[in-house]
C-alpha cells in the first residue's frame, strides 16, 4: 500500500512534466507546472523534508508561477512559430534542431542516472552522510546551540553566516524583481 | 485506513490532472489546479498522520495559504492582461 502511495505522485510528475513540455499554450504550461510544484511539496514532505517542502511550495507553485505569467502578460501567450510555418510551408517532423536536442536531454539524463549508480540505498545507516559530521550533530547540537530542532540549529547556527549570505542574496533578488514589475507611468 | 485515504486522493487528484491536461479553456485548467491544491492541503495532513507526527497539520494550513496566489495571478491575468 505504502510503495503504491510513494509511485503515484511520481507518475503524476511524469504526467505534469510531459504535458507541460507537449503543450503549445503557454499559460496552460504555467498552470501545469504549478500543479507540478505542488505534487512535488508532497514527495518533499513524504521524503520527510518538510524545510523543502515549504520551499518548493511558496518558491514553485506561488512566486514562480506568478512570476511566469507577468512574463507571459509583457510578451506573447502562443509558443513561437518560424515564419516558414506561418506562410503555410510544410512542417518537418524530425528537423535537427530537435534531434540533436533530444540527444542532448537523453545523453545528460543516462549521465545522471549512472551517476546515482553507486549512491548508497535511501535511509542507510551506513551511508557517508549519516557516519561523519550528522552523529555530532545529533548528539551535541542541543548543548551547544540551545535549539531543540538540529535541521534548524544547523542552518541557523552552524552555518549562520552561510544563511545571512543566502538571505542577502534573497533580498537582492526580491528588489530586484520589485524594479522590473513595478508600475511604469505613462505620461 | 489512513492509507486508503490518501490513496484515494491521490486517484483522484490524477482525475482531476486530466481536466487541466484536456481543459478546453484557461478557466477549467485554473479550476483544475486549485482543486489540486486543496488535495494536496489535505494529502499532507494524511501523511503527517501516517507518519504518526501530526504537527505536519501545520505545514498543511500554511499550505491552504499559499494555495490561492497563483489562481490570482492567472485570474488577474485572464480579466486584465497584465499583473499590474
Amino acid at each position: 500500500m505504502m510503495e503504491v502511495i510513494y509511485i503515484l505522485p511520481l507518475l503524476f510528475l511524469v504526467a505534469c512534466a510531459l504535458t507541460a513540455v507537449l503543450m503549445k499554450d503557454l499559460l496552460g504550461a504555467t498552470i501545469i507546472l504549478g500543479a507540478y510544484s505542488l505534487i512535488m511539496a508532497v514527495v518533499w514532505t513524504m521524503l520527510n523534508a518538510v524545510d523543502v517542502a515549504f520551499t518548493e511550495a511558496s518558491v514553485g507553485a506561488g512566486i514562480t508561477t506568478v512570476l511566469m505569467v507577468a512574463a507571459l502578460s509583457r510578451t506573447v501567450r502562443g509558443e513561437y512559430e518560424p515564419a516558414h510555418e506561418a506562410r503555410g510551408w510544410k512542417r518537418k517532423r524530425f528537423s535537427i534542431t530537435k534531434v540533436s536536442g533530444f540527444f542532448v536531454v537523453v545523453l545528460t539524463a543516462a549521465a545522471m542516472i549512472y551517476g546515482t549508480m553507486d549512491m548508497p540505498d535511501f535511509g542507510d545507516p551506513n551511508a557517508p552522510a549519516n557516519l561523519h559530521v550528522a552523529r555530532r550533530y545529533i548528539e551535541e547540537s542541543r548543548h551547544e546551540t540551545g535549539v531543540p530542532n538540529f535541521v534548524t540549529a544547523v542552518l541557523a547556527s552552524y552555518r549562520g553566516y552561510d544563511t545571512l549570505g543566502e538571505t542577502t542574496v534573497i533580498f537582492t533578488a526580491g528588489m530586484s524583481v520589485i524594479l522590473l514589475l513595478r508600475r511604469i507611468r505613462r505620461e | 485506513m489512513f492509507e486508503s485515504a490518501a490513496l484515494a486522493i491521490i486517484l483522484s487528484a490524477i482525475l482531476v490532472l486530466y481536466r487541466g491536461i484536456r481543459g478546453p479553456r484557461i478557466c477549467d485548467r485554473v479550476l483544475a489546479i486549485n482543486v489540486i491544491g486543496t488535495k494536496t492541503v489535505v494529502l499532507i495532513a494524511l501523511i503527517g498522520f501516517i507518519y504518526e507526527r501530526p504537527h505536519f497539520m501545520d505545514i498543511a494550513l500554511a499550505y491552504a495559504l499559499i494555495n490561492f496566489i497563483a489562481t490570482i495571478a492567472f485570474l488577474k491575468y485572464r480579466e486584465m492582461g497584465r499583473l499590474d
